[in-house]
């Protein structure tokens, strides 16, 4: 390899693009915005394609020295980045990913206040994503996984009029923090225990004693899968990302489905040498990552927002990547986060496309029968629906196979790991099917407004479409090409995009397992041989049980569409506690949110703040004031006083001179 | 051959007057005339000095003191005029704030 790859450009030219469309692209018009926007985007795709192909003459892992940023005796952190196999893959979905979700928003986003700003944001996120995939050290990824916060708070906050937009931004951006808090401790601990935060030193260091099990690294790898578990929204954090979806869908597709939310499984993958020496850290993993995913898929049943169905199911998958991550199937967690960057951000947007084709509307119940009136956003979503829920050959039956299968056969309790992550398949199954019978399939119930399924009232959602809602409220239109487009790319790769992973049961050869082994170690993907026959029938009963999920939809929803209805008087208190997801926002509200605002107020507040800091403070000002006005006395402005004070001044110092110091000098 | 202390008493006598002058004069014009009397007062002892060691030194500080005092009665009587100009008054008592 000769040259520089120069991988400086692939974070830096989206940063370029937010600050010149952050600091003037107000004034600028609109095609300018979305040209400097789109270019910004495309420029790090175009580098990441160009190095993609050269990549097999690259020594791995290559690593670009662009300076030092702190150097504190034998401690340095420094401006590094690094490419390898893992963050090939990342830097793949994500430039490719976000261009096209760039260009997806243009059309999305047309007639929306703030445009500019908008792209500003996105390009702001771009670029703390890359450098968190970049990144060659903690402390640079800690700086990206920051960043991506930051970009994640601005945008679902993003129309800034709209009351629960900025609570969801606020309450992202607090629940982020405390999972961050857990990153920072395991940074801290790295450098008492390593001396470095490098990820090559540290992993050498780790190589060079086979001794070190568990204790510190138990420590360091808890905290990180506490930092992991807020920014992937696992349990207990995951309670951020359903509210998150009060950003623009586009948002939602890029942020909180296809990119940032995975930077958890990101980063449990890269610092896997860590992970492995602590099976208790993984185990953990594991079992947050099994709860998760079928918790989150509970939650997503019963849902009526399209979106937040969808939040629920982001939540949901990337629980079976920590899932898959806990059982040290790191490659076929990667390999799951591809497909889903595929697939989630395919079902995002294809969303997206619904509620701009029927002005704004997010609740399903008054939605149905759009198959005929959007055909192109109807294949694309049913290629993802059928992609997440793991038929084949879509995308998501390989990744999802890869990771059950792996979850079977590994020890410790793997059985209970792979029955909750098999259920939750057909959960999956259930709700996406759900979703979409009652989007496209049927009559369209649009007109009628009547009582939905359960005779719970309609509410019409504060939507976030306000412009186009009131121009034409009824007449649904299929959306631009600029939307469609990626919908179609997306939909070509959600449908494929499997084939990069084929495991070897099935004939193929893993493709990306084995590309990423360098990175991730050879031990974490199955050989084919004698358990094919065993992984094949786990494949089977997957599937199997997806269609029986798809089988149950059909008949809710198809050909007894009043039975739900019976069902939840029925099964009442069930259908109460899913309905209202188990009243964990509730409960985190009672327990952790109410106290602490309470002891903010009246303790830190009133007591600490007002009391003894601001006491503190007005107390010395007014002892400082007092002293002040007594000897503010003497600088009257009056000359001849000031000359009194002098010559008193120079008699004292005569008589100090000739009587007392004298023996001094 | 007069002793050095007649000098020293009769400048000590010349810079009292001028203290006192200063201190209770209210005129500004007065006050500065007596501020040049506590320099001569300085400059006498340095002459008796110069002349009591033999030593050049203590007239050529008073030279220097008779050019800071020059500049500083012509740098003082413009003030004194901007003074008057615009407070139509002399006395230092009446002149106690910054600005008007």
């Amino acid at each position: 390899m000769t040259g520089s790859l120069n991988l400086w450009l692939i974070p830096l030219v989206p940063f370029a693009g937010f600050l010149v469309n952050g600091l003037v692209g107000r004034k600028l018009p609109k095609v300018l915005v979305t040209a400097i926007a789109l270019i910004c985007t495309l420029i790090p795709f175009l580098q990441v394609a160009k190095i993609w192909f050269q990549f097999s003459s690259i020594t791995t892992p290559y690593i670009e020295h662009l300076g030092t940023w702190i150097w504190s005796g034998a401690f340095h952190a420094d401006f590094d980045l690094q490419l390898d196999q893992l963050t090939m893959v990342m830097l793949l979905v994500v430039t490719g990913v976000g261009f096209l979700i760039h260009i997806y928003s243009v059309g999305y986003m047309a007639h929306e206040e703030g445009y500019w700003r908008f792209f500003a944001y996105l390009n702001l996120f771009m670029f703390f994503m890359l450098t968190l995939v970049l990144s060659e050290n903690f402390l640079l990824m800690f700086v990206g996984w920051e960043g991506v916060g930051l970009a994640s708070y601005l945008l679902i906050g993003f129309y800034i009029l709209k009351d629960s937009a900025v609570r969801a931004g606020i309450k992202a951006f607090v629940v982020n923090r405390i999972g961050d808090f857990g990153f920072l401790i395991a940074l801290f601990l790295l450098i008492a225990h390593f001396g470095t935060l490098s990820y090559h030193e540290v992993f050498a260091q780790i190589a060079q004693h086979p001794e070190w099990q568990g204790g510190v690294l138990t420590a360091i790898a808890l905290f990180l899968v506490l930092g992991a578990t807020g920014k992937s929204a696992q349990i207990p954090l995951y309670v951020w990302l359903p509210d998150a979806m009060e950003g623009p869908t586009p948002v939602s597709a890029l942020i909180h489905a296809a990119t940032m939310v995975t930077a958890g499984v990101y980063m449990v993958s890269r610092t896997h040498i860590i992970f492995d020496r602590s099976p208790f850290a993984l185990s953990t993993v594991a079992i947050i990552g099994a709860a998760t995913c079928f918790f989150a898929a509970t939650m997503g049943l019963l849902q009526t927002d399209i979106k937040r169905v969808l939040a629920y199911s982001t939540v949901s998958q990337l629980g079976y990547m920590f899932l898959a991550c806990g059982v040290a199937a790191y490659s076929s967690a990667i390999f799951h986060l591809v497909t889903h960057a595929f697939f989630k951000a395919l079902l995002f947007l294809a969303a997206g496309s619904v509620i701009h084709s029927i002005g704004g509307e997010q609740d399903m119940r008054v939605m149905g029968g759009l198959r005929k009136k959007i055909p192109v956003t109807f294949w694309t979503m049913t290629a993802a629906v059928f992609s997440i829920c793991g038929f084949p050959p879509f995308a998501g039956f390989f990744s999802k196979d890869g990771i059950l299968y792996q979850a079977f056969i590994s020890p410790n309790g793997g059985k209970i790991l792979w029955f909750f992550g098999w259920v939750t398949a057909g959960l999956t199954s259930f709700y996406m099917f759900r979703l979409w019978y009652l989007t496209f399939l049927g009559e369209s119930r649009a007109e009628s407004h009547e009582l939905a399924e359960h005779g719970a009232p309609v509410h019409a959602r504060a939507d976030s479409k306000l412009a186009v809602e009131d121009e034409h409220p009824h007449s649904v239109h299929e959306s631009p090409w600029v939307m469609l487009g990626p919908l179609v790319i997306l939909a070509i790769l959600a449908t494929i995009g499997g084939f990069i992973g084929v495991p070897a049961a099935m004939g193929g050869h893993d493709e990306i397992g084995h590309f990423l082994d360098p990175v991730l170690g050879t031990g974490n993907h199955p050989p084919g041989g004698e358990n094919s026959g065993l992984e094949l029938a786990l494949s089977a009963s997957a599937v199997l049980i997806g269609l029986v999920g798809l089988l149950v939809v059909h008949i809710l929803y198809k050909v007894k569409p009043e039975l739900p209805g019976k069902l939840a008087t029925q099964f009442h208190g069930l259908y109460n506690l899913v309905v209202n997801k188990y009243w964990v926002d509730q409960i985190y509200g009672a327990v952790i949110v109410t106290p602490l605002l309470l002891f903010s107020r009246y303790i830190l507040k009133a007591l600490i703040d007002r009391g003894i800091i601001d006491g503190a403070g007005f107390a010395a000002g007014a002892t400082a004031q007092g002293f002040g006005a007594i000897v503010q006395r003497v600088q009257s402005g009056n000359i001849r006083s000031y000359a009194g004070w002098l010559a008193v001044g120079a008699a004292v110092l005569l008589i100090a001179v000739y009587f007392g110091f004298t023996a001094h000098f | 051959m007069v002793p050095i202390y007649y000098y020293l008493i009769l400048s000590a006598i010349l810079f009292s007057i001028g203290v006192a002058a200063f201190l209770i004069k209210r005129n500004i014009i007065t006050i500065f005339m007596s501020i040049e009397l506590m320099l001569n007062a300085v400059n006498l002892t340095f002459v008796a000095f110069a002349h009591h060691w033999h030593q050049v030194s203590g007239q050529i500080f008073v030279f220097f003191v008779m050019v800071v005092a020059a500049a500083e009665a012509a740098v003082g009587l413009a003030i004194i005029i901007a003074i008057f100009r615009t407070r139509n008054t002399l006395n230092v008592d009446s002149v106690d704030l910054m600005k008007l």
